[in-house]
């Protein structure tokens, strides 16, 4: 048996009121390739984290053996200095420095104050050599493609005299050659003797290179599949994945009332924003009845959020393209006012960044996207303002003492109930919930889901963006499979099953 | 309980405290001198472009930290158009609008740049500042032009007598001026009470009596002190009815209005304003042209205050007008801040300058004193918010 390289034992991580990590234990042989699976949120990041220095020694429980030896690290160098380089999914590329220069950024050649520049590009020219990148080290890091900027950050982990390499989706973003590429390279790089973790959601890859696969679901691990001795079909790995009891988390809808087609969307396409040429959403076309909850399905990056933003009133991407029609008739809804006139609402996935005004009382909050309701004449009437505010707290059943407080101090599931208050108070026919009940606690997400079934037994219709399977196969009466920017698979709540909406998705992924 | 209370009470008068132990120090130090009526009449007229200056400003740093650095030059700028105008002969009605107009025209120029082309509220303004001092130069041809009319000099607040005519003529006391203040007084009572019966009324939550009454205690007892102030001097000098113009005017919009909300809303989270269906992009155009039109404003109030135009007019009004709303409690950050504390900000910064004068500190020292205030502020305010999180 080969040396024992790594081993997490017992680690448990907590955020405040969130356990992300409970008990998990990793162990990595020297020289394999080591997989990393679970569902989004099931804690694979946060647990590299932990690994990477991240979250430095004694924010967590457990222990981390490295080498034989404890190891307490503090900050990223600490573990890097052991030879453990994480290459994360976003690349931390800057465009605007060489090849060379990134590569020994924080870790630049020759003494203090006089870079040895010479030095530097030698060295990268010997490391890109050894990823097999054909291009001079002098090249502007923005001048080469995504899978050459993947290549570049395995340089740079190399340079960093890597034992042991965790790559985070690394091939996210790649096409299929460069993922092949990609993937060999790593294989290669095992022939040498190096040890890497790779987490990924595409399984065919995983099934490609990995040699033992560690399946984490809700923060702790399932089980270790070893390629020598178990079964790991995907379907095998998909069950360790999602294989969880469905119980009363849901609540029942009286009865369903579905009505008429609502709002349907024909052909939209929709490009990137800065990479003008790259696809986000491609010739999507989804309906919504009154009465209705639709799900959208898929991994993190399948377009869901970039459709949904775009459709409403253009609020990402360019050279958007396609249809919409609300009850039958044709609407252009160019900017996020004519989307609210529209009767549509959209509410966001990120209620920090994109949602509340942190800064900023419950009240004001709640009336900010129909601030006339509340006002005559551009005068804001501050009784009728905060009387529509308590009204949707006690509505909601939003906990706060009072809704003068400053949303900043609410808890995540109140939060998200003033986002949902801010949207209600719009009075849409149509609302997109994007991921709904992201990071709030299991009673909060009972109460959003009351929530919904109360906007549905109204007659609105709503559109459920989640990443979480379960809730999408409790909450919603159909389904819309979404992967790279397409719909692959529309399917009813009767047929759908976590296994089919997965085999959705991987079996569409290249 | 009791500690905490005293602790969020201390957050958040901050200022008040400050400025209440800054002008105990002074008048200590100046001997009583400070309170003098006479000093407390310089001390409104003096800062009158301050006040009117830090209101713009509020808006500006609302949206998100931003500033505008050309209104030193702007208020020099239109000072000098509409001093030149004067001098040629022309009505003195059509050149206020004409230095109105100017800094409106101005300010939703650099407005255009900042809004809808993007460029950073700090280039732009830059620019401005250089290019309105240079044409201030151009206009005025590098001399003096002075303003001799004496209606424009009484309205606007220029020279020795321009004060509220006094209506009862009684020896060494202007009791119009305090009369106005008692009506003031009784005014701000009528609407506190009103605002409260009807709130009480409609069941809504309401602030505790006692501080309420406590509030509007001191808040009259302020009025009438000034009122009473000036009256042992010569009256309300006109250039104060400016200023409560535009500070009524601008508290008004900033706290009852949809737009005065979008201020707050762009500062606080610019994302999410934009996904709540409000054009953001106008935010920041309302903002710049609005700082141009009170830099007009306070170009007439300049030239009026020190009857000519000259090329070296409006310099470091913008550093003024930043600070004030610092240290008043405006964040670095955008999205808070209010006129009544930028006010509190400009007396405070009035009273330095001032108390530092009659004691005579050398006007060198008088800065650095300035500048320490100013750090002291934007300190303070960083390391609250960090213990909010």
């Amino acid at each position: 048996m080969a040396k024992v390289l790594l081993e997490m034992k017992n680690i448990t991580k907590t955020f405040p009121g969130v356990k992300a990590l409970d008990n998990v234990n990793l162990k990595v042989e020297e020289g394999e390739i080591h997989a990393l699976v679970g569902e989004n949120g099931a804690g694979k990041s946060t647990l590299m984290n932990v690994l990477s220095g991240i979250y430095p020694y004694g924010t967590y429980e457990g222990d981390i053996v490295y080498d034989g030896q404890v190891c307490k690290f503090n900050k990223i160098k600490d573990s890097e200095e052991k030879g453990i380089v994480i290459i994360h999914q976003e690349l931390a590329l800057i465009p605007y420095m060489t090849i060379g220069e990134n590569m020994f950024l924080g870790n630049e050649r020759g003494k203090k104050f006089a870079i040895n520049w010479n030095e530097t590009h030698g060295l990268s020219e010997k490391y890109l050599k050894m990823v097999g990148l054909k291009e001079s080290s002098r090249t502007l890091i923005k001048d080469i493609g995504t899978g050459k900027q993947q290549l570049v950050e395995i340089a740079k982990a190399l340079a960093k005299n890597a034992k042991l390499l965790i790559l985070d989706e690394p091939t996210a973003s790649l096409n299929e050659t460069d993922s092949k590429a990609l993937l060999d390279l790593l294989l290669k790089f095992k022939q040498e003797g190096m040890t890497s973790i790779i987490i990924s959601h595409k399984l065919n890859e995983i099934a490609y290179c990995a040699d033992k696969i560690t399946v984490i679901r809700d923060g702790s691990t399932i089980e270790t599949l070893d390629k020598n001795k178990d079964d790991i079909s995907e379907d095998r790995i998909i069950k360790g994945m999602v294989g969880r009891d469905l119980t009363d988390r849901f609540p029942k809808r009286a009865e369903k009332h579905i009505g008429d087609i609502n709002m349907e969307i024909k052909d939209w396409t929709v490009y990137h924003p800065i990479y003008t040429e790259r696809k986000v959403v491609d010739k999507v076309s989804i309906n919504v009845r009154k009465g209705e909850v639709v799900g959208i399905s898929g991994l993190m990056g399948a377009g869901r959020t970039e459709l949904a933003m775009s459709v409403f009133g253009h609020s990402y991407g360019t050279n958007i393209s396609g249809r919409v029609f609300i009850n039958g008739k044709e609407v252009h809804m160019k900017s996020v006012g004519d989307a609210i006139k529209n009767k549509l609402a959209y509410v966001t996935e990120d209620r920090k960044g994109n949602g509340l005004v942190l800064s900023n009382s419950i009240k004001i909050n709640t009336t900010m996207a129909n601030l006339g309701a509340v006002s005559s004449h551009t005068v804001i009437n501050r009784d009728k303002e905060y009387a529509v505010a308590v009204d949707y707290k006690e509505k909601l059943k939003t906990k706060c003492p009072s809704v003068e407080q400053n949303v900043g101090n609410l808890s995540g599931g109140n939060q998200q109930k003033v986002l949902l208050a801010k949207w209600m108070f719009t009075d849409p026919d149509v609302l997109i919930l994007d991921e709904p009940t992201r990071g709030i606690d299991v009673g909060a997400k009972y109460e959003i889901y009351c929530i919904i079934n109360q906007l549905i037994a109204d007659g609105k219709s709503v559109i459920m963006i989640s990443s979480e399977l379960p809730e999408v196969l409790g909450m919603c009466d159909r389904i819309y499979v979404m992967n790279e920017g397409r719909i692959v698979g529309e399917v009813t709540a009767e047929e759908a099953s976590q296994e089919v909406i997965m085999s959705h998705i991987l079996k569409s992924s290249k | 309980m009791e500690k905490e209370k005293i602790m969020s009470f201390v957050k958040k008068y901050t200022m008040i405290i400050v400025l209440i132990l800054v002008m105990i120090f002074f008048g200590i130090g100046t001997g009583g001198k400070l309170f003098l009526p006479q000093n407390v009449t310089n001390l409104i007229s003096q800062n009158a472009y301050v006040f009117v200056l830090a209101t713009g400003m509020l808006l500006c740093i609302l949206t998100g930290g931003n500033i505008d650095l050309s209104i030193g030059s702007v208020v020099c700028f239109t000072g000098a158009v509409g001093a030149t105008m004067m001098d040629k002969g022309i009505n003195s009605v059509a050149a206020v609008f004409a230095m109105l107009v100017v800094g409106l025209i101005i300010g939703s120029i650099q407005a255009v740049c900042i809004a809808y082309i993007h460029v950073p509220p700090f280039i732009t303004t830059l620019a401005g500042m250089l290019a309105f001092r240079g044409l201030s130069n151009v206009v005025l041809n590098g001399m003096t032009v002075s303003v001799t009319d004496e209606a424009f000099q009484k309205i606007f607040g220029g020279g020795a007598n321009c004060y509220v005519p006094d209506l009862f003529g009684i020896e060494g006391f202007n009791l119009t001026c305090m009369l106005l203040g008692i009506i003031a007084c009784i005014i701000y009572v009528a609407i506190q009470i009103n605002g409260r019966v009807s709130r009480v009324k409609k069941g809504y939550e309401v602030d505790s009596l006692a501080g309420m009454i406590i509030k509007t205690v001191v808040i009259c007892a302020v009025i009438c002190v000034l009122a009473f102030k000036l009256s042992q001097y010569k009256g309300i000098p006109t250039v104060l009815i400016w200023v409560l113009l535009v500070v009524l005017i601008y508290g008004y919009i900033t706290s009852k209005t949809t737009i005065g909300r979008y201020f707050y809303a762009v500062g606080g989270n610019e994302k999410a304003t934009k996904l709540s269906g409000i054009n953001t992009n106008r935010v920041y155009f309302l903002a710049y042209a609005n700082m141009g039109l009170l830099a007009g404003l306070a170009g007439i109030l300049t030239i009026a205050r020190l009857t000519s135009a000259q090329p070296t007019y409006g310099q470091n009004y913008e550093m003024d007008a930043i600070g004030s709303c610092f240290i008043g409690g405006a964040s670095a950050y955008g999205g808070t801040g209010t006129v009544p504390g930028v006010i509190v900000g400009a007396v405070l910064m009035g009273i330095i300058n001032l108390g530092m004068s009659i004691m005579g500190v050398d006007s060198n020292w008088q800065r650095v004193v300035k500048g320490i205030v100013l750090l002291l502020a934007v300190i303070f305010d960083v390391t609250t918010k960090k213990e909010g999180k």
